[in-house]
């Protein structure tokens, strides 16, 4: 195996025909460490593209939940018993993993949660209620998934903060111009995905964030699709919260990490109460535990946090811009592709995007698509993705998306591309 | 969980085919006695019917005019212009009594073969239940024309 890296994003070409990058990781040995792949749909082999939904998941992290359910099961936080200890250290092992990986200060201000979605209403119910007030307003952009729009619009409802739109281009990308106005002195808070899922786009959190901050406003970046592509370094990016959901990086469903400065966390009220949260308890006053316990009520899910430490430890033997340097490698492979067939077009053609291929067809609606794509072995989502605004701004009701990891190869994107050519056929 | 048929194409064959690309009653009606329109937000598919009633004389009403619009996917747009075609000329419970059918044969339910017979052109709509993700493009023209019917009823 070559050590070489490829800078993602600059295209180019090696002796073999393929563009650079494809050679930095072997994905069919990548592949033997995803037991799933390994099965055939409708007599055809699976080729696996739906990658923004959920990934799969490797060997190492299956054993690791079953290796705690068959010989450490307990409780954390609680016993003396030496199972109690042995959950307790792996559990936090995998905090220190979860930190390790997006390089934030303190494992204390990584807090568990079930998902992406949990973290941003975590964050927008404890940090708004803290401190919005009516005439407040929240910048989000045109292309967040709904989790990022719907808890900032019940708050909005709640309280009476406006929600500000950032706009973007015919290729997906902000209209940092009118990002930049919208920010003034009402503003309270920038939340902005980092990755878009329906589009692919990367968006310019740097960037972002060094105008917020200038007006000392807070950030928080919705990193689900980010963090499993691409290395995310939360003091680089300089953001002030970041969530991500552990089965879009080859981990467990059920389990997601917030991120969030230790000095904002400190000071926000709990999101939900219970044990494990507590101190001290009287009937007269409570007591709040320290971070992060503070922010995790109730026995959580040992067993996903656990699971997530051993993706994060997958990744990290790969290597994080090995990865990146690949899916760019094949995204600019299977854009070339999409591109030369007639009828297909692209939604979601940024400078700067990871591994989504989203398109749309005049012959054929989305449905029709998927099923004939089902019918090749080729698993794709077909519809709004969670992001109808994205979709009316298309003019669109809907698109076929399929969606990269480092286990999809060249053939799988032949595989897309010759059932998009049976679309053609039944439909053209 | 029901397989695929062995041929990928099944779905896509000539009466779907056919009422996809060139959908009958489209055209909109200008005094419709009810209207009703049904909408499934996950996929944005939609579905809009009309219905109009003529009384020949000392006769049961039956539905002389019928408007069928639907937007979306193959499924739902063969659907929609099979069922306008197949409640033309029926009485209001007659066309009850086909859209109960209609649900049957999308349930699975073993029909007898006068049902079938009863159903004509739409029995092509059966291959939809080996998708069983697609069986609501099927049914959501058919949601609408029971709202249509019932508001006939009421009238
Ligand atoms: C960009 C983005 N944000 C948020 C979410 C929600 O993630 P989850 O469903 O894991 O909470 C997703 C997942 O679809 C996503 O792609």
């Amino acid at each position: 195996m070559t050590t070489v890296i490829n800078t993602p994003g600059i295209p180019g070409r090696d002796g073999s025909g393929h563009p650079h990058g494809l050679d930095v990781i072997d994905p069919h040995r990548i592949r033997q460490d995803f037991p799933i792949l390994r099965q055939e749909v409708n007599g055809k082999p699976l080729v696996y593209l739906d990658n923004a939904a959920t990934t799969q998941k490797p060997q190492a992290v299956i054993d690791a939940i079953s290796n705690y359910y068959l010989h450490n099961n307990a409780n954390v936080h609680r016993g003396v018993h030496t199972l109690s200890q042995r959950a307790t250290d792996d559990y936090e092992a995998g905090r220190e993993a979860v930190r390790r990986f997006i390089n934030a200060p303190d494992a204390n201000e990584v807090i568990y949660v079930r998902g992406t979605t949990e973290g941003l209403n975590l964050v927008a119910s404890s940090y708004g209620r803290r401190y919005f007030k009516a005439g407040d307003e929240v910048i989000i952009t045109g292309m967040e998934h709904h989790s990022n729009i719907v808890p900032w619009q019940i708050l909005g409802k709640e309280i009476g903060i406006r929600l500000r739109v950032v706009p973007f281009n015919d290729d997906g990308e902000l209209l940092m111009d009118q990002y930049e106005t919208m920010l003034n002195d009402r503003t309270r808070m920038v939340s902005v995905v980092h990755q878009s899922n329906a589009l692919g786009t990367v968006n310019p959190i740097p960037e972002m964030v060094e105008l917020a901050h200038a007006r000392g406003i807070h950030v928080m970046v919705d990193a689900a699709q980010s963090v499993p592509h691409m290395p995310v370094d939360v003091q680089a990016l300089g953001a002030d919260f970041l969530t991500f959901s552990g089965h879009k990086m080859y981990g467990p469903t059920g389990i997601g990490a917030l991120w969030g400065r230790a000095e904002l966390l400190d000071d926000m009220p709990p999101y939900q109460s219970g044990g494990e949260m507590i101190r001290s308890v009287t009937f007269e006053e409570t007591i709040y535990n320290t971070l992060p316990h503070k922010f995790e009520a109730g026995t959580p899910d040992i067993a996903g946090a656990i699971g997530l430490g051993a993706a994060v430890e997958y990744l990290e033997s790969i290597g994080m811009e090995r990865i990146a340097a690949y899916e760019q490698a094949l995204l600019r492979y299977g854009t070339e592709k999409l591109r030369d067939i007639e009828g297909v077009r692209l939604i979601g053609t940024a400078e700067e995007k990871g591994g989504v291929l989203s398109f749309h067809m005049e012959a054929a609606h989305p449905h029709d698509i998927g099923t004939i794509l089902d019918a090749e072995g080729v698993a794709v989502r077909t519809g709004h993705h969670c992001a109808q605004p994205v979709m009316a701004r298309y003019g669109i009701p809907a698109t076929v998306r399929a969606s990269l990891a480092f286990y999809n190869t060249t053939d799988d994107i032949d595989a897309l591309v010759k059932a998009i050519d049976r679309v053609i056929e039944v439909f053209g | 969980m029901a397989s695929l048929p062995d041929n990928p194409d099944a779905l896509y064959g000539d009466v779907i085919m056919e009422h996809y690309r060139s959908p009958r009653h489209r055209r909109r009606l200008e005094r419709p006695d009810a209207e009703a329109e049904e909408f499934n937000p996950f996929c944005g598919d939609r579905a809009n019917l009309q219905l109009q009633l003529a009384k020949a004389a000392s006769k049961v009403a039956v539905i002389a005019g019928v408007s069928a619009v639907a937007e979306g996917c193959s499924i739902i747009q063969a659907s929609a212009s099979l069922l306008a075609d197949g409640v033309h000329g029926r009485t209001v419970d007659e066309a009850s009594d086909l859209s109960q059918l209609f649900r049957d044969l999308m349930q699975g339910k073993p029909l007898p073969p006068v049902a079938l017979e009863e159903l004509g052109e739409l029995s092509a709509l059966e291959v939809v239940r080996q998708y069983p993700v697609r069986v609501k493009c099927a049914l959501l023209p058919w949601v609408a024309l029971e709202e249509g019917l019932r508001r006939l009823n009421r009238r």
